[in-house]
């Protein structure tokens, strides 16, 4: 058809990737399973990486084999069989569905209840060849991303994949990767250091407001990143992005492990405003499958009056261990963490955040929202440590933790460490059960069960969803009820 | 039951955890009409008003209660509130994080897509949630406001009348909303219940004080004692019984 070949060359064009991109690459090759300096090798090789990099990986692989895998979190899963992982893998075509009618229909379902148009759906379940209908079905995203990417060029901000900007931006990836979550951090980063596949770099330059929110939807090559994603953001002196992760509709995805490391910078009176929704696949309702998301997230405040702040609504994979912190290094930074956490059935999720005062003047809020529901069970655990030099700090958290059914489970584990006595740190947590009271009314006023369900608890939600982008906060919302959905009783 | 027939109980029995709270109630209320039930607390008029709306717990071991010509026993509460039912509740529930205007217009639609018809559109509501407010004096300020959050009790109950007002049921179950109400809040609540009044719908008040019928009058009224209506009458009942008392009325 001239119109998707007109399409696929005009993307080809705008973004130089459809033509050598590192899809086509991969569905060529594939390591064999498991982990070894030959395959951290092939894979730097792969991407055709400079030297450094290789080296700089393969240092984290050796960190990694003496690391071990943290046992701290109150997650419960079987013991991963590292050399049973492709660490560099094409999705196997032969797996692929060849049309919606092999796509679980509650994939499908959920989709319908999120209103995404047919061919998008085909796209996120993975069907066979959608990627192609994906470029000509994604038209008006490209177009978007047409006036955006010049938008973005004329500001001077940089957004590409990290593999990109290695090539075409080597001294500033070098000069910040690894510099917020080293490569001996924990286990999970390590393993990510060694095997990264790919992921998001931006660079805001000096006093640049982004003339957008950069959401990875845009970024057309966002798809495939992999399961070992690595994001790099930089904001220098006086700049600001907000940057979107994430989608609200559920891809399908046979990877089980997820391993991501996101580092965030931010210089003298800087702001990045980092927002997610994530919604991977949690399991059935017996707990079968589902994805482990072992994620590294952390930013560091370095420049004076910088400021942070993590939004994240968390309702999918089947175990969450993730903690979006912030190190306040710079005199007067600003930390915050807003966060929704529901399961459902027996999802498990241990979240939270730390925030690390090293800086006079430094302030942090933490806002968290654990929903349990099912059988699940449900963690905050959250670090707050003020260093001897750190005067005048101040930290408020709140955590609220609502039961929605009898038989699942909410735990706050909250840390405080104060070496100085100036600081003033406030705490302040509830737990309580659904009501049902507040379900009869409801009810009464013609919701139905889940309606009613959906209601109460995003309005327990609220402070952390008005943290959301517009749009954002709409779909999340919606998703709130979908993650909800049966679970009543 | 009449062709007209509204609401029609029959030896209506029902027991809370096991214990038995109705204990074979009649009942019959027809369009067009006001029926006021009064008794002393722990007569099991609350009960009476969730059973009909249909909540949970309260369970019916005999009799039958028709609405408008349909058995609605086996109907989930949202799905009576589709059917054109209202209860009027005697302590409205706060619900945190949710405006006012979010959740009547949740409401309205979910019994609108109830009956097959489309969502109203966010114009139309306004315009329709506005009117019903400005006549029940209640302030925009409190429309945008968290569902009950900070109300007064009179607040609570102008709030309850603005949803019924929104809502439009065929018959309205009010229980106690006169109680805690000053008598400015009374004089309001009552002209919004007067307003819902016409020969289509029907309102069944329950109240323990005859002050709420002074301003609404009722056509009916019936006096409940241990799980029974015991006696009926029109509008001196409820005179005879403020004078005399609930045990020599009955």
């Amino acid at each position: 058809m001239a119109g998707t070949q007109e399409t696929q060359d005009q993307v080809a064009e705008i973004t130089g990737e459809y033509k050598y991109g590192f899809v086509t690459d991969v569905e060529m090759d594939m390591a064999p399973k498991g982990l070894s300096e030959d395959i951290v090798r092939f894979i730097s090789a792969k991407k055709k990486e400079p030297e450094w990099l290789l080296e700089w990986r393969l240092k984290a692989y050796r960190a990694w084999l003496k690391m071990e895998e943290p046992d701290w979190a109150k997650v419960n899963y079987p013991d991963i069989d590292y050399n049973d992982i492709y660490f560099y893998a094409a999705p196997k075509s032969q797996d692929k569905p060849k049309s919606l009618d092999e796509v679980d229909p509650e994939l499908l379902r959920m989709y319908e209840k999120l209103g995404i148009p047919l061919r998008e759906q085909e796209v996120l379940a993975g069907v066979e060849g959608a990627r192609k209908v994906a470029v000509d079905a994604v038209f008006d995203s490209v177009s978007v991303a047409t006036t955006f990417r010049e938008e973005l060029k004329k500001a001077g901000v940089i957004f590409m994949s990290i593999s990109e900007a290695v090539h075409e931006y080597p001294d500033l990836v070098k000069k910040y990767l690894g510099t917020v979550v080293p490569q001996r951090d924990n286990y999970f980063a390590a393993l990510n250091c060694a095997v990264f596949s790919d992921g998001t770099f931006v660079y805001i330059p000096k006093g640049v407001r982004c003339p957008m929110e950069l959401s990875t939807y845009f970024r057309i090559n966002a798809e495939n990143t992999g399961q070992f994603e690595r994001t790099l953001i930089v904001a220098d002196e006086g700049s600001y992005v907000s940057y979107l992760e994430g989608c609200t509709a559920p891809m399908r995805d046979e990877n089980q492990l997820h391993a991501a490391v996101v580092e965030l910078i931010t210089l003298d009176d800087a702001e990045i405003k980092y927002s997610t929704v994530q919604n991977w696949y949690p399991g059935d309702k017996d707990g079968k499958g589902g994805i482990y998301n072992f994620v590294t997230k952390r930013a560091l405040c370095k420049g004076k009056n910088s400021k942070v702040s993590w939004t994240q609504v968390e309702t999918g994979s089947a175990v969450t261990w993730k903690y979006p912190s912030c190190v306040l290094a710079g005199e007067g930074s600003v930390g915050e963490f807003y966060s929704v956490a529901v399961t459902n059935n027996l999802q498990q999720a241990d979240t939270g955040t730390k925030m690390i005062h090293m800086a006079p003047n430094t302030r942090s809020t933490i806002i968290s929202k654990g929903i349990s529901a099912g059988r699940s069970q449900n963690c905050y655990r959250g670090l707050v440590k003020v260093l001897p030099g750190a005067e005048g700090v101040r930290n408020y958290t709140q955590c609220d933790s609502l039961l929605v059914s009898s038989t699942s489970g909410a735990h706050t584990v909250p840390y405080i460490e104060v070496k100085n006595p100036s600081a003033q740190i406030e705490h302040e947590a509830t737990t309580s059960k659904i009501s049902e009271d507040q379900l009869f009314y409801c009810r009464a006023r013609g919701l139905d069960e889940e309606e009613a369900v959906a209601m109460i608890v995003n309005g327990f939600c609220k402070e952390v969803m008005q943290h959301l982008p517009m749009e954002f906060a709409v779909e999340a919302q919606k998703l709130l009820g979908l993650s909800l959905e049966g679970s009543v009783g | 039951m009449s062709v007209n027939s509204m609401l029609s109980v029959k030896d209506l029995r029902v027991s809370v955890d096991n214990k038995e709270i109705l204990k074979g109630l009649d009942l019959e209320i027809n369009a067009g009409e006001v029926h006021a039930i009064m008794g002393l607390n722990g007569a099991g008029k609350s009960t009476l008003a969730n059973t009909i709306a249909g909540r949970d717990d309260y369970e019916v071991t005999e009799g039958t209660i028709t609405f408008a010509g349909k058995d609605i026993l086996e109907l989930e509460p949202h799905e009576r509130v589709g059917e054109g039912l209202f209860l009027g509740f005697q302590y409205p529930v706060e619900i945190p994080g949710v405006s006012n205007l979010n959740f009547m217009r949740t409401a309205l639609n979910g019994v609108r897509r109830y009956r097959g018809e489309e969502d109203i559109s966010a114009a139309d509501f306004m315009k329709l949630v506005r009117a019903k407010a400005a006549d029940l004096k209640m302030s925009a300020d409190m429309l945008k406001r968290f569902v009950n959050v900070g109300f007064s009790g009179g607040e609570k109950k102008r709030n309850e009348m603005v949803q019924m007002a929104v809502l439009d049921p065929k018959l309205a179950v009010l229980d106690e909303t006169d109680s805690g109400l000053d008598i400015d809040a009374l004089k309001t609540v009552a002209e919004g219940i007067n307003a819902q009044r016409s020969n289509d719908t029907a309102i069944l008040l329950i109240t323990h004080y005859q002050r709420l019928l002074d301003y609404v009058q009722p056509d009916v009224v019936h006096v409940m004692i241990d799980g029974k209506i015991v006696k009926s009458g029109g509008k001196e009942l409820a005179a005879e019984l403020e004078e005399k008392g609930y045990a020599d009325v009955a």
